[in-house]
C-alpha cells in the first residue's frame, strides 16, 4: 500500500522490519551527531575567520562544547512566560524540531549509482536503499516538510505573548513563504531534466560531472536555489528573524531550557539537511566525481560505501560555505530581502524554467534550436523590459502618492 | 493495515473539524484546521495518490493556513470573540435548518448510491503503479495539460483576477479619501 521502501512492498517479515528500524535509528543518531559537530564546526570556523580561538576547553579542540551546552540547557529551569499560550508554547519547539529530522529521511546517504545502477544494496539477503525512505513524491516531501517548519517559528513567536518574538515570527513566516516560491521554481528545473521526483532517481540521472544538474540546468537554478535555501533556513545574511539589534533574540526570546535547545538543534539540523538536499539535487549526491569515462575511484572500498564518503565530502563543502556566508556577509534590510525574493529570484527562476522547458520541447520535436533560442531570448527580454517598466511606474507612484500600506 | 490507517486519519480529520468549530481562539481553530488537512493528506497517501498528498500539505497546510495565521496575527484579532453578540438575529436558526438540510441530502445520497459505491465507477482511471513511481504525477499532468487545459488556464486567470481586484480595491479606498 504505502511503498516508501522496496522492503515494505510485500508481507512484513522480521528481517526487513529490523533493517528499517536500524535505519531509522542510524538516521536519527547521525542527525544528532551531525548537528552537534556542525555547531562546533561553525563556532570554530567563525572563530578562525574572526581571529579568535573559539571553544577549546571541553574535549580535544573543544569538540564536546555542544554536548556541554546541551547538558547545561537540559538542567536549566523550564520557564513559561505568564502571558504565554501554554499549549501552543509547548508545541512549537517540536513543530520545528520534528520536520528538521523528517526531511533527512529522503536523502540518499550512499549506495552505488554508477553506470545507471539503481543504488540499491543487499543487506542480509534483503534489497534496500541506503536512505530511510524513497517516497514516489521524493523532493516534494522535502518542500512539504519545509512548509510545515514555518509553523514552529510562527507559533513560537505568537504564543510567547510578547512583542519582539511576535515581530520576529511575522518576519520569519513572510520570508519563508515568499522564498518557498523561488525554491520550488528552481527545483522544477532539476525535476524537468531528471524526469522524476524521487531523490534516488535524481541522483542516478547525474553520473558524470556534465550531467550534474548544477551544470546541466545552467547554474542559474542552482544559484537561485542556494539563495532561497539560505533564506528558508533563516541563516545569515537572511537572519532578520533573530536580528539581535532590533528584536532581542527574535522568535525564541522567551524560550529557555530544553525548549530553546530544540529550536537551536532544529536550526542546525536544517542547515545540514539543506546542504544534503543541495548536494542531492545539483551535485550528484553519493555519485563520485566523473569526467567523461574517467572516475575518481577510492580504491579498496566497495562502491556503495564510497558513495557515503563522496556525499559527506560534498556536504562539508556546503556547510563550510554557509559558515563563510555568516562570517562575511552583512544582514539584509527587510525591504531588500523582499525585493530580492520577489523582484529578482522569482522572475529569474520562472524565466529560466520556461527557457529550459522550451529547449526540451524543441529538442523533442526536432525544431531549429538556434531559432527557438533566439525567439525565447527575445520573449525573455520583452518580459524583463515590461517588468522594469512596472517597477519604474510603481516607484513613481510611490514617490507622488506615498505608500499605500 | 489500510483500515487502521483509515481510522487514524478519519479520527484526525474529525477531531480537527470539531476543533475548528469548538475552539474559541482563532489561532487554535486554525491549528485544528491544519490537523484536518493533514488527515486528508494521509488518506490521499493511503489511496496511492502521493502527489495529491504532497500538494495538499504544501498548498493548504504550508501556504493557506499560514496566511490565515498571518492575518490573525497582523490584524490582532487573536482575542477570544464574544459569541453572545448577534449581528444577524435570524442567523442561528437558519444555520441549523441549513445544516439539517445538508445532512439530509448527504444521507440520501449515500443511501441512494449504496449499490454504486461498492463497485468501481467507469470514469476513475487508477494510476498504474507498475509503471514506476512517477505514474501518478504523469497521469495527473497529462489530464491537466491536455484534456482539461482550458479549464486549468481559466482557473489560473480567475486567481490572477482575484489578486488584481484585491489590490485595486485596497488602493481605491485610499485615493478616494485623499
Amino acid at each position: 500500500m504505502i511503498a516508501l521502501d522496496s522492503l515494505l512492498v510485500d508481507n512484513l517479515l522480521w528481517v526487513p522490519l529490523i533493517i528499517v528500524l536500524v535505519k531509522v535509528l542510524v538516521v536519527f543518531v547521525v542527525g544528532l551527531l551531525a548537528t552537534m559537530l556542525m555547531v562546533w564546526f561553525e563556532r570554530k570556523a567563525i572563530a578562525g575567520m574572526q581571529n579568535r580561538i573559539g571553544p577549546n576547553k571541553t574535549g580535544p579542540f573543544g569538540i564536546l562544547q555542544t554536548l556541554a551546552d546541551g547538558i547545561k540547557l537540559f538542567f536549566k529551569e523550564d520557564l513559561f512566560p505568564s502571558r504565554a499560550d501554554r499549549f501552543v508554547f509547548a508545541l512549537a519547539p517540536f513543530l520545528s524540531f520534528v520536520p528538521a529530522f523528517l526531511a533527512f529521511a529522503i536523502i540518499p546517504l550512499g549506495g552505488d549509482f554508477r553506470n545507471g545502477s539503481s543504488g540499491e544494496v543487499t543487506l542480509f539477503g534483503q534489497v534496500t536503499r541506503v536512505q530511510l525512505a524513497d517516497p514516489p513524491i521524493g523532493v516534494l516531501f522535502a518542500l512539504a516538510i519545509s512548509s510545515i517548519a514555518v509553523y514552529g517559528i510562527m507559533l513560537a513567536g505568537w504564543s510567547s505573548g510578547s512583542k519582539y518574538p511576535l515581530l520576529g515570527s511575522v518576519r520569519a513566516s513572510a520570508q519563508m513563504v515568499s522564498y518557498e516560491a523561488a525554491l520550488g521554481l528552481s527545483l522544477a528545473c532539476v525535476l524537468l531534466l531528471a524526469g522524476t521526483l524521487s531523490t534516488s532517481g535524481i541522483v542516478s540521472a547525474q553520473s558524470t560531472i556534465t550531467d550534474w544538474h548544477f551544470i546541466s540546468t545552467g547554474i542559474v537554478p542552482f544559484i537561485v536555489f542556494l539563495i532561497a535555501a539560505t533564506a528558508e533556513l533563516n541563516r545569515p545574511p537572511f537572519d532578520l528573524v533573530e536580528a539581535e539589534q532590533e528584536l532581542v533574540g527574535g522568535f525564541n526570546t522567551e524560550y529557555s531550557s530544553i525548549r530553546f535547545a530544540l529550536f537551536y538543534l532544529a536550526e542546525f539540523m536544517n542547515t545540514v539537511t539543506m546542504s544534503a538536499l543541495i548536494v542531492t539535487l545539483f551535485f550528484g549526491g553519493p555519485q563520485p566525481i566523473a569526467i567523461g569515462n574517467f572516475v575518481f575511484d577510492i580504491p579498496l572500498l566497495p562502491n556503495a560505501l564510497e558513495g557515503t564518503f563522496w556525499l559527506l565530502a560534498k556536504i562539508l563543502v556546503f556547510l563550510y560555505m554557509y559558515i563563510w556566508f555568516r562570517a562575511t556577509l552583512p544582514r539584509l534590510r527587510y525591504d531588500q530581502l523582499m525585493d530580492l525574493g520577489w523582484k529578482l529570484l522569482i522572475p529569474a527562476s520562472l524565466g529560466w524554467f520556461m527557457l529550459l522547458a522550451t529547449q526540451r520541447l524543441a529538442r523533442q520535436n526536432g525544431w531549429n534550436i538556434v531559432l527557438v533560442t533566439g525567439a525565447s531570448i527575445a520573449v525573455l527580454v520583452v518580459c524583463y523590459l515590461l517588468m522594469q517598466a512596472a517597477f519604474a511606474k510603481s516607484a513613481r507612484d510611490r514617490s507622488t502618492q506615498g505608500t499605500m500600506f | 493495515m489500510e483500515f487502521f490507517v483509515f481510522v487514524c486519519a478519519a479520527l484526525m480529520i474529525l477531531l480537527g473539524a470539531v476543533g475548528v468549530i469548538v475552539r474559541k481562539h482563532p489561532v487554535h481553530a486554525a491549528l485544528s484546521l491544519v490537523l484536518t488537512l493533514f488527515g486528508v493528506a494521509v488518506l490521499f497517501v493511503a489511496q496511492d495518490a502521493h502527489f495529491l498528498a504532497a500538494v495538499q500539505v504544501i498548498v493548504y497546510a504550508g501556504a493557506i493556513v499560514v496566511l490565515f495565521l498571518f492575518v490573525i496575527m497582523l490584524l490582532g484579532v487573536d482575542r477570544v470573540e464574544n459569541l453572545r453578540t448577534e449581528p444577524l438575529s435570524a442567523q442561528r436558526p437558519l444555520a441549523i435548518i441549513t445544516c439539517l438540510g445538508l445532512l439530509a441530502v448527504l444521507v440520501a445520497a449515500i443511501v441512494n448510491g449504496n449499490g454504486v459505491l461498492n463497485e468501481r465507477g467507469e470514469g476513475i482511471n487508477l494510476p498504474d503503479l507498475q509503471n514506476g513511481s512517477d505514474a501518478n504525477t504523469v497521469q495527473l499532468a497529462e489530464s491537466i495539460f491536455s484534456r482539461y487545459v482550458v479549464a486549468f488556464e481559466v482557473t489560473s486567470v480567475l486567481l490572477v483576477i482575484a489578486v488584481v481586484g484585491t489590490v485595486l480595491l485596497t488602493r481605491k479606498a485610499k485615493s478616494s479619501a485623499k
